[in-house]
C-alpha cells in the first residue's frame, strides 16, 4: 500500500488526517491543442526547481486539437518517478471528460475546476476548489484571442497557492520554458500571479496535500529521452540521417536537427551532416543503408509501423553487412494501434527483422541517460559489426520528462570498425567477406578507395567470401555461419546487463527500458513486505552469458515487459531452453506505463500459486 | 561519333586501358539489349576518362539490375532491393558527394515497384546517371506485363494488356528532372553521347533506353521490339557530345544546331533532324512526348534539359568534402559544448 493509499485508509477509517508532503500525483485533464502543455511543463519544472523529485507523463491522443489529454505529475520525496495507479489531486479543465475524471478521483481526493463547469459536484468525499478562470482572463491585459490559452495559467497560480509551490520557482520555470523570451513570459506571468493572489484571498485550504522545498534534484536535469537520443547521436558523429515523420519518434529527429545545427557546422555555416526527411520509411532505411555503405555514420528514427515497412531492407543490411542505426520509439501495435501510447512490443520484429534467418543487435536504453549514451555508442557498434543496430526506446521514455544525471561525454573514442585504406589493400589484399580475425567480422572498403583492387560488389543475393555471386550450397552455408558467429561475438561486447543481486533472494526480476522506475519501486515495497528480489536490467540483445547465470541463480524469474506476449521472455527462453521454465511473464499491454502496484500484484499472485 | 578527333593512343586521359573498365561476363540472354548498354557504359567511361574507383554503380532487382556486374569491375557496386535503388543511391551520394553514381534500373524496377522512389530522387536532384533499360516486360519472372507495356499488347500466356503505358520520360519531366533523354539500345551512336552528357550533368540525369527483351517481348507487334523500333524510331537530334579535353571538330551547320553547355564546360551539340524542338522548353518537351504517344512514334534524343536546379547536397547546405571521410574532430563536438548544454537543462 502506497503512502497515499494509507492516508486514504486513514480518512475512511475516520483516523487522523495528516499532511501528505511531496508524495502524491496530480492529474490535469484538458483538451489537446488548448495550450495546457506549457502550463504543465511549468509546474513540473517548478517542482524540480524546488528540489523535489518529480516526473511528468503526458497521456495524449493521436489528434491535433480537441481530444482529451491527461497530464500526470508525480512528486516523490523517495525519488520514485513511475506512474501511480491514480492521482489524488485532479484539475478538470476539460468539460468533456470532467464527469468521468471526477468519478475516478479517489476518496479523500482534491478537485480543482473552473467555476463555470456545469457538472454534478455532489460527491461528499472530495475537496472542491473552484477557480475563476474566465474572470481572471477576461481582463484588458489578456488579449482576447489568447484567453483560452492563458486560462491554463490560472490553474498554475491556484495550484501553486494551495499546494504551496513557490512563486520564485514558477517564475524560473516559466522563464526556462520560454527560453528567456521576455515577451512570452510577460504574457503569462501576470495571470499566474493574479490567480495565486486570488487563491490566497479566497481559498481556505481544506486538503492535506502540499509540497515543500527539498534538496534532491541538485545535479539533475529534466529532459526527455528523444532529445537525449538525438543529442547523443550528434556527439556520436552521425553524418547522415534519413527519417519519416511518425509519432512518437519525430521529436528525436527534430531535437537532433536542432542540436546538429548548432554543434556540427563549419565556421562558414556548411553542415558536417545531412538530415533528410524521406518520402517514406522504405526510402529512409534505403538512404541510411546507402549512406552506411558509402562510409557515413548513418541512422534513422521511427516507430513500429516504420519498422514493419523497413523489413526487406533490414534483411539486406544484415546480409550485405552494412552499418546502420535504427531508433524505434515503440508505441502500441499491432497495426496503427494506439500511436500515442507506450509499448515494448517491437522486440520480435526488430530482433528477427526480415525474412530468412536473421538476428539483429538491439540496444535497450532504460533511462534518458542511456538514450544519450546509446545515441553515440550505437553508431560505434553498427560500424564495428557492420550491421543494422536497433535502439529500442519507447514513448514513455522518449517523450516524457525524466530527472536524469548530466550526460556524460563519450568515454570511448569513435570506432569506425574494420575499414581498409588503399595502402592496406595494397599491403594485405582484400577479401570482403573473409573471416580474417576469427570474430566473424570481415574487412570492408569504402567506395572511392583509390586502389584497383579495393572494389567489391554488394548484393543481397548469395555471395562467397570474395563477394562474388554464388548459389553453391557450401559457400552459402559458410557465409551464413560466419554471420551468425559475428552476431554471437557481440553478446559479450554490448552494453552489459545491470545486475543487483540480493543475498538469499529466490526471486529474480528481469526488465528493460522504461519499466525500470516501476520495477525499482516495486522491489522496495516487496522488500518491505519480506519478499526479497534480485534484479537484472537488460541493455542489449543478444543476451550476455550473465543473463543465463542470473536466471540460474534464482528459482523463479519474472520478466517484466509492456507487451501482451512476453516477447523478451520468449527470446530468453529460446536462448536458454534448459532454464525456460524458470522464466515467468509479468506482461500486459493497455497503452499505459506500468505502475509499481501492478508489478507487485502480478508477482504476489504468481508467488501464491 | 567519327566527328571528334581522338588520340590514337590505346590509353585514355588518365592512362587506363579500356579493359580497366570491363566487368564480369554477362549472364543475360544472348542478344539482350542490356548488354549493348553495358558496352556503351564501358566505352563512355573509358572515353571520358572517369576514374573507376570514384564511380559507384547501383541497381535494384531484375534483369537490368544484374548488369552493373558486367561493367566497371574497379568500381564499388551495389545491387539493392527491388525498386529501391534510388534511395540507396541518395544515401551514398549524401555520404560522399564526390563520387560519380550510375544506376541501372528496369521498367518494372522503376515504373512499378520503384515509381515513388524514382520520382523522389528526381525531386531531390541527387546527382547520378539513372539508366532505365526499358523492355516493357518482366523477364526474370518469365514475361509478365510491366507498367511500360503497350496498351493492347498481347502476350502468349498473359493475354491482352488492358492498361495504358507509363511514360517514364514524362514522369521524370513532371517530377522536375533536369535531364531527360530517350534512346534505343540498338543505336549506340546515340546512346554514347547521351550517356556522356548525362555523366556531365549536375543532378539526376534520366536515360530511358528502350532495350528489347529477346526472349519475352520481341514480337514485331511490341513497341519494345527491335523491328518496331527500327520502323518507328524518329531521332530527335543527331547528338555529339564533345568533352572539353578533346579538340572540338563537329560536323554541323550554324542554324541547324543547338549547343547546350554542361556543368563541366563540356558542350552537348544537338542536330535537329525531325522538326524544331527546344529541349530547354519544359512545355515543349511534354507536348513532344504527348505527340509521340498519339502518333505512335518513339522520339529519341535529349527531350528536356534544365541545369538550374540545386543538387541535394547544395540544398542541404553540406560541406564540400565527403561526410564519410570527415575526421573525428568534425564528428564529435568538444567536451565543453556538452557541459554548456547540460547546464541549460538543469
Amino acid at each position: 500500500m502506497s503512502v497515499t493509499q494509507s492516508k486514504v485508509a486513514d480518512i475512511l477509517a475516520g483516523g487522523n488526517l495528516g499532511e501528505v508532503v511531496n508524495d502524491f500525483s496530480l492529474q490535469i485533464a484538458s483538451a489537446n491543442g488548448s495550450g495546457s502543455q506549457t502550463s504543465n511543463m511549468v509546474l513540473v519544472r517548478a517542482l524540480f526547481r524546488m528540489g523535489i523529485p518529480v516526473s511528468g507523463k503526458n497521456l495524449f491522443p493521436s489528434n491535433i486539437q480537441g481530444l482529451p489529454t491527461w497530464y500526470t505529475i508525480r512528486c516523490s520525496r523517495a525519488g520514485y518517478v513511475a506512474r501511480q495507479p491514480s492521482a489524488p489531486v485532479v484539475v478538470l479543465m476539460n468539460p468533456e471528460t470532467a464527469v468521468k475524471d471526477l468519478a475516478g478521483l479517489e476518496s479523500g481526493g482534491v478537485c480543482f475546476y473552473p467555476d463555470d463547469l456545469k457538472i454534478d459536484l455532489s460527491r461528499q468525499d472530495v475537496t472542491y476548489y473552484p477557480m475563476p478562470v474566465k474572470q481572471l482572463t477576461s481582463v484588458p491585459e489578456v488579449p482576447r484571442h489568447l484567453r483560452t490559452y492563458i486560462g491554463n495559467m490560472v490553474y498554475v497560480g491556484v495550484l501553486a497557492q494551495v499546494l504551496k509551490i513557490e512563486m520564485s520557482a514558477l517564475e524560473a520555470a516559466l522563464d526556462w520554458q520560454f527560453g528567456g523570451r521576455t515577451k512570452l513570459v510577460n504574457a503569462n506571468l501576470p495571470t499566474i500571479k493574479a490567480a495565486y493572489e486570488w487563491a490566497a484571498a479566497n481559498i481556505t485550504k481544506r486538503d492535506q496535500y502540499r509540497v515543500e522545498r527539498m534538496n534532491a534534484t541538485a545535479g539533475y536535469m529534466l529532459v526527455d529521452g528523444n532529445a537525449a537520443g538525438g543529442l547523443g547521436s550528434v556527439y556520436g558523429g552521425m553524418t547522415v540521417t534519413a527519417w519519416y515523420p511518425i509519432t512518437p519518434s519525430t521529436s528525436l529527429a527534430d531535437e537532433m536537427s536542432s542540436f546538429a545545427s548548432s554543434l556540427r557546422r563549419d565556421p562558414d555555416g556548411k553542415a558536417n551532416y545531412a538530415i533528410v526527411q524521406a518520402e517514406d520509411e522504405l526510402a529512409a532505411i534505403g538512404m541510411v543503408l546507402g549512406a552506411g555503405w558509402a562510409g557515413a555514420r548513418s541512422m534513422t528514427t521511427t516507430s513500429g509501423p516504420g519498422i514493419s515497412l523497413m523489413q526487406e531492407f533490414l534483411g539486406f543490411g544484415y546480409y550485405a553487412e552494412i552499418p546502420a542505426v535504427i531508433w524505434d520509439i515503440q508505441r502500441v501495435g499491432p497495426s496503427t494501434g494506439m500511436p500515442t501510447r507506450v509499448s515494448q512490443g517491437d522486440l520480435f520484429i526488430c530482433y528477427y527483422a526480415s525474412h530468412g534467418d536473421t538476428k539483429h543487435i538491439c540496444l535497450l536504453p532504460g533511462s534518458v541517460n542511456e538514450c544519450f549514451e546509446f545515441g553515440w555508442r550505437s553508431l560505434d557498434i553498427a560500424e564495428q559489426y557492420q550491421t543494422p543496430v536497433f535502439v529500442l526506446s519507447d514513448l514513455d521514455l522518449g517523450m516524457n520528462q525524466w530527472m536524469t544525471k548530466p550526460f556524460e561525454y563519450p568515454t570511448e573514442p569513435i570506432n569506425r570498425g574494420k575499414v581498409l585504406t588503399a595502402e592496406q589493400v595494397e599491403k594485405q589484399g582484400f577479401r570482403r567477406y573473409a573471416d580474417i580475425d576469427g570474430d566473424g567480422i570481415a574487412y570492408r572498403t569504402l567506395p572511392g578507395t583509390n586502389h584497383p583492387r579495393a572494389s567489391y560488389f554488394t548484393r543481397g543475393s548469395g555471395h562467397d567470401a570474395d563477394a562474388r555471386y554464388t548459389e553453391e550450397p557450401e559457400k552459402y552455408r559458410e557465409n551464413l555461419e560466419r554471420l551468425r558467429r559475428k552476431i554471437e561475438h557481440s553478446r559479450e561486447h554490448l552494453p552489459a546487463p545491470v545486475i543487483e543481486m540480493t543475498a538469499g533472494a529466490k526471486i529474480g526480476i528481469i526488465g528493460f527500458g522504461s519499466t525500470d522506475p516501476a520495477i525499482m519501486e516495486a522491489r522496495d515495497t516487496l522488500t518491505a513486505s519480506g519478499v526479497k528480489t534480485s534484479y537484472l536490467r537488460m541493455r542489449a540483445l543478444p543476451s550476455a552469458a550473465s543473463v543465463a547465470d542470473f536466471v540460474r541463480s534464482h528459482e523463479r524469474v519474472y520478466v517484466v515487459e509492456i507487451n501482451a506476449d512476453g516477447q523478451l521472455r520468449q527470446i530468453l527462453q529460446s536462448d536458454m531452453p534448459e532454464l525456460a521454465a524458470r522464466l515467468r511473464p509479468v506482461c500486459m499491454l493497455d497503452g499505459m506505463p506500468f505502475t509499481a502496484a501492478w508489478i507487485i500484484g502480478q508477482i504476489n499472485s504468481q508467488e501464491q500459486k | 561519333m567519327a566527328t571528334a578527333t581522338v588520340a590514337p593512343s590505346k590509353l585514355n586521359l588518365i592512362g587506363l586501358d579500356k579493359s580497366d573498365y570491363k566487368g564480369n561476363p554477362s549472364t543475360l540472354c544472348a542478344g539482350c539489349g542490356h548488354d549493348s548498354i553495358s558496352a556503351q557504359i564501358i566505352q563512355v567511361a573509358f572515353e571520358l576518362g572517369l576514374k573507376p574507383e570514384n564511380v559507384i554503380k547501383l541497381s535494384g532487382i531484375g534483369c537490368s539490375s544484374k548488369s552493373p556486374a558486367y561493367f566497371l569491375n574497379r568500381s564499388h557496386g551495389l545491387n539493392a532491393v527491388h525498386g529501391r535503388m534510388p534511395s540507396v543511391a541518395s544515401g551514398a551520394m549524401l555520404a560522399n558527394r564526390n563520387l560519380i553514381a550510375i544506376g541501372v534500373s528496369g521498367d518494372g524496377d522503376t515504373g512499378s515497384i520503384g515509381l515513388g522512389q524514382f520520382k523522389h530522387i528526381i525531386r531531390r536532384n541527387v546527382p547520378m546517371v539513372y539508366v532505365i533499360e526499358n523492355n516493357g516486360v518482366y523477364g526474370l519472372t518469365k514475361g509478365q506485363f510491366s507498367a511500360t507495356s503497350d496498351e493492347g499488347q498481347k502476350l502468349k500466356y498473359y493475354g491482352d494488356n488492358e492498361y495504358p503505358a507509363v511514360d517514364l520520360c514524362m514522369e521524370a519531366i513532371v517530377s522536375g528532372c533536369g535531364f531527360v533523354a530517350r534512346s534505343f539500345a540498338g543505336d549506340p551512336k546515340q546512346v554514347r553521347p547521351l550517356l556522356k552528357a548525362a555523366f556531365s550533368f549536375k543532378g539526376t540525369a534520366v536515360l530511358d533506353i528502350i532495350s528489347p527483351c529477346v526472349t519475352f517481348n520481341n514480337n514485331p507487334d511490341s513497341n519494345k521490339s527491335y523491328e518496331w523500333v527500327r520502323d518507328h524510331d524518329s531521332p530527335l537530334h543527331d547528338i555529339s557530345f564533345v568533352p572539353v579535353r578533346e579538340e572540338i571538330t563537329v560536323d554541323y551547320e550554324p542554324g541547324e544546331t543547338k549547343a547546350v553547355t554542361m556543368h563541366d564546360g563540356a558542350s552537348l551539340v544537338l542536330k535537329k533532324l525531325a522538326g524544331e524542338h527546344d529541349p530547354t522548353d519544359r512545355m515543349a518537351a511534354i507536348m513532344l512526348l504527348e505527340r509521340s504517344r498519339t502518333e505512335n512514334v518513339l522520339t529519341t534524343g535529349l527531350i528536356y534539359y534544365n541545369p538550374d536546379r540545386d543538387t541535394v547536397q547544395d540544398s542541404e547546405g553540406m560541406v564540400a568534402t565527403s561526410l564519410a571521410l570527415l575526421p573525428d574532430e568534425k564528428l564529435r563536438p568538444a567536451r565543453s559544448t556538452l557541459e554548456k548544454i547540460v547546464a541549460g537543462l538543469c
